[in-house]
């Protein structure tokens, strides 16, 4: 624990230490292991730049103690600061190893993405509406707290922050899964207080999950089961009972208005590639005719060629008229889609500006600093 | 893209045959058949066992329905037995007490009170059960092994062990009697059957039992009340023991805190080999039947072979050994 | 911050094994006063001897739930242990160690079928033991035909007295092969499951099974490993069990799993896995015996017990639950 440069009671239990306690323990226990080869597969996802300085000096000391090191990171700021050699892959495919020295951030992001990335913001300029939910003064104890801010309808607005900063327990108290010690919540103006996720889905507000695979997605159940999920009472006809009919049309309706390639609605949604997915998830929630839809890591395993289709539907949604909350890791994808962005760090939101106001930079400082 | 209409159609038949499992049972049974045939000869073919088949099925698999539906949800109701017993002897003892001993109206009504009492002993085992599953999220195996003990120790306590007799004959009916030449027990299964595949197949509810059978997280992210649900099952679950325990208790017109404990067993048999996976989330009606279908008629040839009842215990723990291990033998696990 | 040097009875005070202390202390003082039989040492070692059975295998059954899986064949096991090991023994002769070696390997060699069944063939582990629980005693009564028997070697029915000690009236109390084999199987079980490797890796499979498969332990060694431990177990207390009955009953000992686990959960261990203590264990027996002793002490009818038995798993379940379920719900998530 020395090495890695925390002190903690060995007697603790996991469950009780922070995302980033459990990242240096799991640390810890990989260098006890004495290894020859050590392989880090996004060890700085939920550190602090104090503390990603320290892992990085821990890296170079491995080294030179002639231990190998694979560092697997989409961070590429640390990457090239660690690195001697780097390899890209991009869909499965390696596109090539560079020496460190002849590339930088420019051009590896180029390499990652496989386009030229035209930086430019990509939201749509509507004038953004009326308040729908305004967020004043939350805070939930060992989660976040302070927090006020505003959704417009047709806005979409970009959340982002380190793992551990207390995005998604904030978006889950914004479902009514994780109910706030203090401060208010209204929608359209009135104070509403949110117990169940029912009850915030009743209200309009959807919270698709960053864990699509365990939470998202129901995997070995049919397309259509998961698609039909949200709306089965209103599906329901005489007798309470769920026409076949009924639901085919409704699953037909949405595959054709998201554009899913399904070959059969019956089969298991696993089946399905990762952007198809995701839009099974959108779809499952869009039915549900949501005023506010918090989206958290939309485009986490979803490939390249399929990310431009999930904004495309976001960028739809916020000209409908629903408010978008985005939450995202990345920041370029938080910048360049959102009319304004959020960051917060260790629990507080430290950072509200529109996207047009800030750069990439400036966001990274605000959330790693 | 194929003809519309055409791919329906198929997609259904598709659907009805559920994947394949109902067609390989058919298969099974025409097999046994065959093969029984051969080897019994002409005892097998006779009405008796026909009649014998038809007779014992009904409470088996109105059990088997009880344990199904836990099965699909990702659990397992090991207290159905003995809720069907204690809510057997609930009926008996309200029989033998209050019955007057002519007939009339409080002849008729002293009974209906009897099956009334019955069910709602089993339906309150059901809300223990729901409740400590689904609220207090204790796991099921644990939670019905409880009140499967509970319910045992009870009828023990309250009788000693002894047996009560006697029921007034139409009780005894609904075990014993027929109707145009159909076991009444038997319409009381379809009776039950009907419902719960209905239930299953076209309800939300039914809908939302199948998604919490395979991830119950999920479900409850996506805004389903899966608490509720799953008390609900479990009452459910508990009152079709309710319903085994009227047939059962009419069939020997008897009741006994230890009757059918080696049903158990046979239950999961049956729900495993009809299509229902262990581990939840799958399994039909119509599969459940067909199983128990297989399931008496491979019974009733061991009877006619004059199998040890001991060794044919065994041979059922082999088959349902073989059964779960199909998905696992057809590449098709999931874990 | 290192903790102050009474964190751990801090920790113990919290902990399960805690209030099922006070439970079996106020219960002990209760009983004592209710009835003068109780405390008395007559008493206490009749029930040590007595639960012996019950004691030993759960111990097996406590290293299975910790690994996350569930066996209720045990009983089956135990049942073929006794009967193959003492018609060998009677018809071959035999000693103590043959004896035990042979109950164990019995035990062992069924225990590993399941293993091999639930892991090999991925069915639910609940599902393969009461599968081969009629197997196995299906099997056993077709070839036996359920026959007792009653002539035991001379020194197996005399059995073992060891550390005798006089107590009161000129009657000697010492361990006898029940509470030896009893304590024995307790140190094994608390050397396994705290000071040894495999130990360890066992309960982060029953947490965890992925992350302890991606760590790369050898989930089908361990799992072989801990359901051979239940029948050894198994093999251990049949013969604890024909001593102290000085017959062999192939039909009496299934029926009796639901003792054993209920030993188990009132000692805290949950289905979930990665919980559970030998000390924990140790109560529960020790409370289960007190309420069963106590109950016919006190004159209640012991067609009563089963109820109490069941009354009792069901609340102790529900408290372990609720406790573990505010264990697991992480302040920080990702």
């Amino acid at each position: 624990m020395a090495k890695v440069g925390i002190e903690l009671d060995p007697v603790t239990k996991v469950s009780e230490l922070s995302i980033a306690g459990r990242q240096l323990v799991a640390i810890c226990r990989a260098l006890a292991a004495d290894a020859k080869l050590l392989i880090m597969d996004e060890p700085t996802a939920s550190l602090t730049r104090h503390e990603v300085n320290a892992l990085i000096k821990l890296v170079s000391d491995l080294k030179r103690s002639g231990i190998c090191v694979v560092f697997v990171s989409h961070r590429l700021d640390e990457v090239l600061e660690i690195a001697e050699r780097v390899t890209v892959l991009r869909d499965g495919a390696k596109v090539g190893t560079f020496a460190a020295a002849t590339i930088d951030g420019r051009k590896l992001s180029h390499l990652m993405t496989g386009k030229a990335f035209e930086y430019q913001i990509q939201a749509p300029d509507l004038a953004p509406g009326a308040v729908v939910l305004e967020v004043q003064g939350l805070g939930r104890d060992g989660d976040y707290d302070d927090v006020s801010f505003q959704l417009r309808a047709g806005e979409v607005v970009g959340l982002t922050g380190l793992l551990g900063s207390g995005r998604t327990e904030l978006a889950l108290s914004l479902f009514g899964m994780n109910p706030p010690d203090r401060g208010s919540i209204a929608l359209d103006g009135r104070r509403i207080a949110l117990n169940t996720n029912a009850e915030a889905i009743h209200r309009g507000i959807a919270y698709v999950s960053e864990d699509r695979l365990t939470l998202g997605l129901i995997l070995d159940q049919s397309i259509s089961a998961n698609v039909t999920l949200t709306v089965l009472e209103r599906l329901a006809g005489a007798f309470g009972l769920i026409g076949a009919r009924a639901r085919q049309s409704h699953v037909a309706r949405w595959v054709a208005e998201l554009g899913i390639k399904v070959s059969n609605p019956d089969n298991p949604v696993k089946t399905l590639s990762g952007g198809n997915q995701q839009r099974v998830v959108l779809a499952k929630w869009m039915a549900t005719n949501p005023r506010v839809l918090i989206l958290d890591s939309p485009t986490v395993g979803v490939d390249i060629g399929a990310k431009d289709g999930i904004y495309e539907i976001i960028r739809r949604l916020a000209r409908e008229g629903v408010a978008v909350l985005m939450i995202s890791d990345e920041i370029p994808e938080v910048l360049f889609h959102s009319h304004r962005v959020l960051v917060m760090r260790e629990g507080r939101l430290t950072t509200d500006v529109t996207a047009a106001d800030t750069s990439e930079d400036a966001l990274r400082q605000a959330v790693n600093a | 893209m194929k003809d519309a209409p055409a791919l329906s159609l198929r997609r259904r038949i598709v659907h009805l045959a559920g994947s394949g499992t109902i067609a390989t049972l058919i298969l099974l049974l025409v097999a046994l058949w065959v093969v029984f045939a051969i080897t019994i000869g002409e005892r097998f073919f006779s009405v008796n066992t026909l009649q014998s088949i038809a007779f014992q099925m009904p409470e088996l698999g109105i059990l088997s329905l009880a344990m199904m539906l836990a099965l699909l949800s990702g659990g397992l109701n090991l207290s159905i037995i003995a809720t069907a017993n204690l809510a057997g002897l609930t009926i008996a003892f309200v029989l033998t007490r209050y019955i007057p001993g002519s007939e009339g109206i409080a002849w008729v009504g002293v009974q209906v009170l009897a099956i009334a009492a019955g069910f709602a002993v089993a339906a309150l085992v059901g809300l223990v059960n729901g409740f400590v599953i689904a609220y207090l999220g204790v796991s099921p195996i644990l939670a019905t092994l409880g009140t499967m003990t509970l319910c045992k120790g009870l009828a023990i306590g309250l009788t000693r062990g002894n047996v009560i007799s006697g029921f007034p004959e139409p009780i005894v009916f609904i075990g014993n009697g027929t109707v145009f030449g159909v076991p009444f027990a038997l319409i009381v299964l379809a009776l039950c059957a009907l419902p719960v595949a209905i239930t299953l197949n076209a309800t939300p509810f039914g809908t939302k039992v199948y998604m919490i059978g395979s991830n119950e997280k999920a479900t409850r992210y996506s805004g389903v009340d899966t608490r509720a649900v799953l008390l609900k099952l479990y009452v459910l679950s508990s009152l079709l023991a309710g319903v085994a325990a009227v047939v059962m208790l009419a069939r020997f017109n008897s009741a006994n805190a230890a009757y059918g404990e080696s049903y158990l067993l046979v239950t999961i048999l049956a729900a495993v080999l009809g299509g229902v996976d262990p581990f939840g989330g799958f399994g039909k009606v119509s599969g459940l039947l067909l199983a128990l279908i297989i399931l008496q008629v491979i019974s009733s040839a061991f009877n006619l072979l004059n199998l040890s009842q001991f060794l044919t215990l065994a041979i059922w723990g082999g088959i349902l050994i073989a059964v779960a291990a199909v998905p696992y033998l057809r590449g098709k696990t999931r874990r | 911050m290192p903790e102050s040097r009474f964190a751990p009875f801090g920790r113990f005070r919290r902990s399960h094994e805690f209030w099922l202390l006070i439970v079996i202390l106020a219960l002990c003082a209760s009983l004592g006063v209710a009835n003068a039989q109780f405390l008395t040492m007559q008493n206490l070692f009749d029930l040590l001897t007595s639960y012996a059975f019950v004691g030993i295998l759960a111990l097996g059954l406590l290293v299975v739930l910790i690994a996350g899986g569930i066996d209720i064949s045990f009983t089956a096991t135990a049942s073929v242990a006794q009967y193959v090991t003492l018609s060998v023994a009677n018809a071959y002769g035999a000693n103590w160690i043959s004896v035990f070696a042979i109950a164990i390997g019995v035990g062992g060699v069924l225990g590993a079928l399941n293993a091999m069944l639930i892991q090999k063939l991925r069915i639910p582990s609940i599902i393969v033991s009461v599968a081969t629980l009629n197997i196995f005693y299906g099997l056993l009564i077709f070839f036996t035909g359920g026959k007792y028997i009653y002539s035991l070697p001379d020194w197996f029915a005399t059995g073992i007295f060891w550390l005798e000690f006089e107590w009161g009236k000129d009657t000697s109390y010492g361990a006898n092969l029940q509470i030896l084999a009893l304590a024995v199987s307790f140190l094994v079980t608390w050397l396994l499951l705290n000071r040894t490797n495999i130990g360890r890796q066992i309960y982060a499979m029953g947490d965890n099974a992925d992350a302890a498969q991606r760590l790369g332990f050898h989930i089908f060694g361990l799992n072989m490993l801990v359901y051979c431990y239940m029948g050894v177990m198994a093999g251990i207390a049949s013969l604890v069990q024909a001593q102290l009955a000085q017959s062999v009953a192939p039909t009496v000992l299934v029926g009796k799993e639901l003792d054993v686990v209920a030993a188990v959960v009132l000692g805290g261990a949950s289905l979930m896995g990665g919980v559970g203590t030998v000390l924990g264990t140790f109560l529960g027996l020790a409370l289960l015996a007190i309420l069963q002793n106590g109950i016919i002490l006190l004159g209640v009818s012991s067609y009563w017990s089963p109820f109490f038995v069941g009354l009792v798993i069901l609340i102790s379940v529900s408290a372990t639950a609720r406790s573990q379920r505010k264990r697991r719900t992480p302040s920080a998530r990702p």
